[in-house]
């Protein structure tokens, strides 16, 4: 086998290719109970301790539809604008995998319960309407453990381990249509168009949106075709991609390296292929089945779901503010600028702030932590935001120290550094490591003296009237007390110290 | 619409089934024959008649999301042909990669 082309910078395919893009984005919904059972969807449950012979495929089971999985797929449908069909029903997809122990996933595929949607994102400023092909219901698959490979994955594993707790457990299925036109941007408008589903879907209440667990999943369809040309190239599907920054880093990659191959005169194989956190790249996977390989056919044990439209129009009612709305009243109530609001919600902080504000916060506090202090922290680690192991009562909490003066900003970026280091709760760090101001006290009245003595001819100024002066008296008692000080306090405890020097001589 | 030994064999394939030569053979006859008298509905059915995918007309069966009892824990390992970690255990599988 000859070695693969190298990638091509991304400007340069940029340059020469457009990008088609596809996202499937599967969501797991959150039930107490799964699609076709009464079985449990709790997570972490012990391995293989939520199944039935429904779920298992067990012989002369029978399933019975979760009505609010149904709900809860109509009123995704309707939050991503598509029409609800009058009727649909569910159909087997049939392939042999050790997660899916029926041998077949009880799925729709002709018949989707909703169809035709649209939703608009945004990047950097620029509008993108991204049309929705379809949303429909399936079932999750088990989990599979691969034992013996160094790295957890099947290269090398001597055998496989699975737990079916989460077999049957609710998903919808979302799917656009080609998104063409996206260009450069296209990484960006992938994330963006995650990032609002998920921020959709959490207002909708009808999933965990957790990438990191698995409850939102994305598979990133893309393919190039050179400038100008309308057909579109052969496309690959990348797998495991589980958080809206490595949709961006996996899509570039992905557009270099088949930009690569075929500026090299090659060609690129559709497949399945599976994103590498680690190393940043993607790898082949399974040859991408053809859907007539999956020999669909109506799910005879399902009857078909007809949903009585005063129902649909009920749920469109109860439907909650988009998101963009919500932005715009939050903005105003907060009154952020535009530049600022479109940094809480470009970095994902849109309801952390909300969060931090109802757990007492100022607006304008909460977004500056989010967005500067956690923003960078999340950054260097490669988490989400929502990822950052701090939560929005605690960032609160940080501030209500700052507000009664226990703690100054400077602390507090102490504070936050123990806090996301696990050291516990920011008042027990601050006492803890004693990161409290001295406002007053003896340690704090010993360091301005000391200050005096050791630099008598700036007191003297200072007693002179030069009050301008004390600046240089602070500085030394903040780095005297390591940061602990309140600048203000420490300001006039020295003008007080100075002034009564002055009554006594 | 005649069946092919090809299409029959790479149905074999999809569902997993090791078949000789000589029962392909026969297969192909056999399936094709049963083709051959599903397809004569499709001249019945005409453009008023809608699909039909169900026995029954019923639509909208649904239940509660209420949780019920799963089986027990062993009960369900002991159908497993090997278990390891509270876990179904299965062989490696081939030319797959995740
Ligand atoms: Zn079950």
């Amino acid at each position: 086998m000859s070695p693969a082309p190298a990638l091509l910078d991304f400007d340069r395919a940029m340059a020469l290719f457009d990008p088609a893009l596809g996202l499937e984005v599967h969501v797991e919904l959150n039930t107490r109970s799964k699609m076709f059972c009464g079985c449990s969807t709790e997570f972490g449950a012990e391995p293989n301790s939520q199944t039935c012979p429904v779920c298992l495929g067990l012989p002369g089971s029978l399933p019975v539809l979760n009505r609010r999985a149904v709900e809860s797929a109509i009123r995704i449908g309707l939050a991503l604008n598509c029409s609800i069909a009058s009727q649909c029903r569910f159909a087997r997809k049939n392939y042999f995998y050790p997660d899916m122990p029926k041998d077949f996933q009880t799925s729709q595929y002709d018949e989707p319960i909703c169809h035709d949607g649209r939703v608009t994102v945004e990047v950097e400023g620029r509008q993108i309407v991204i049309e929705i092909e379809r949303a429909h219901m399936e079932e999750d698959a088990g989990k599979l453990v691969h034992v013996g490979g160094s790295t957890g994955r099947i290269q090398g594993a001597d055998h496989s381990l699975l737990d079916y707790n989460r077999a049957g457990v609710p998903l919808v299925e979302i799917v656009t249509k080609p998104i063409l036109g996206a260009g450069a941007q296209a990484p960006q408008v992938a994330r963006a168009y995650v990032a609002y589903l998920r921020d959709l879907l959490r207002a909708l209440g009808v999933s965990d949106v957790r990438m990191e667990q698995g409850s939102l999943r994305c598979d990133a369809n893309v393919s190039l075709m050179p400038r100008g040309a309308t057909e579109l190239g052969t496309r690959t599907e990348t797998k495991n991609v589980n958080s809206l920054r490595s949709i961006e880093r996996a899509l570039r990659y992905e557009i270099r390296r088949q930009a690569g191959l075929l500026v090299a005169g090659g060609r690129v194989k559709q497949e399945t292929r599976h994103w590498h956190e680690d190393s940043g790249t993607t790898s082949p996977g399974r040859s991408k089945e053809q859907a007539e390989d999956y020999r669909y056919f109506p799910e005879p044990d399902l009857a078909p779901v007809a949903p009585d439209p005063e129902w649909v129009e009920r749920l469109r009612l109860e439907l909650p503010e988009a998101p963009p709305q919500r932005a715009a009243w939050l903005r105003a109530e907060w009154g952020f600028t535009e530049a600022e609001m479109r940094d809480v919600t470009g970095g994902g902080a849109l309801d952390l702030v909300v969060r931090t504000v109802a757990a007492g916060a100022a607006p304008a506090a909460a977004r500056k932590w989010w967005t500067t202090e956690l923003a960078r922290w999340a950054n260097s680690a490669g988490v989400e935001l929502e990822a950052v192991p701090m939560t929005a009562e605690q960032v609160a909490e940080v501030q209500a120290l700052i507000d009664q003066g226990v703690i100054n900003d400077r602390l507090a970026r102490r504070v936050f550094e123990a806090v996301l280091a696990g050291q516990g709760d920011p008042a027990a760090v601050v006492r803890d490591l004693g990161l409290a101001v001295l406002s007053d006290g003896s340690a704090l009245r010993q360091a301005v003296q000391r200050a005096i003595a050791d630099q008598p001819e700036v007191a003297q100024r200072i007693r002179q009237g030069k009050v301008q002066a004390v600046g240089a008296l602070i500085g030394q008692v903040m780095r005297d007390l390591r940061g602990r000080g309140d600048a203000a306090a420490i300001r006039q405890l020295i003008l007080d110290e100075l002034t009564s020097g002055q009554e006594a001589g | 619409m005649a069946l092919s030994r090809d299409d029959v064999a790479k149905l074999a394939d999809l569902a997993r089934l090791e078949l000789t030569e000589t029962e392909l053979e026969r297969l192909v006859g056999q399936l094709d024959l049963i083709l051959t008298a599903v397809d004569s509905v499709s001249q019945a059915a005409t453009a008023e008649v809608a699909p039909t995918s169900h026995a029954l007309a019923l639509v909208n069966v649904m239940r509660d999301d209420v949780v019920t009892a799963s089986l027990p824990r062993e009960a369900v390992l002991a159908m497993a042909p090997a278990v390891e970690d509270g876990r179904f255990r299965v062989p490696r599988i081939l030319g797959e990669s995740a």
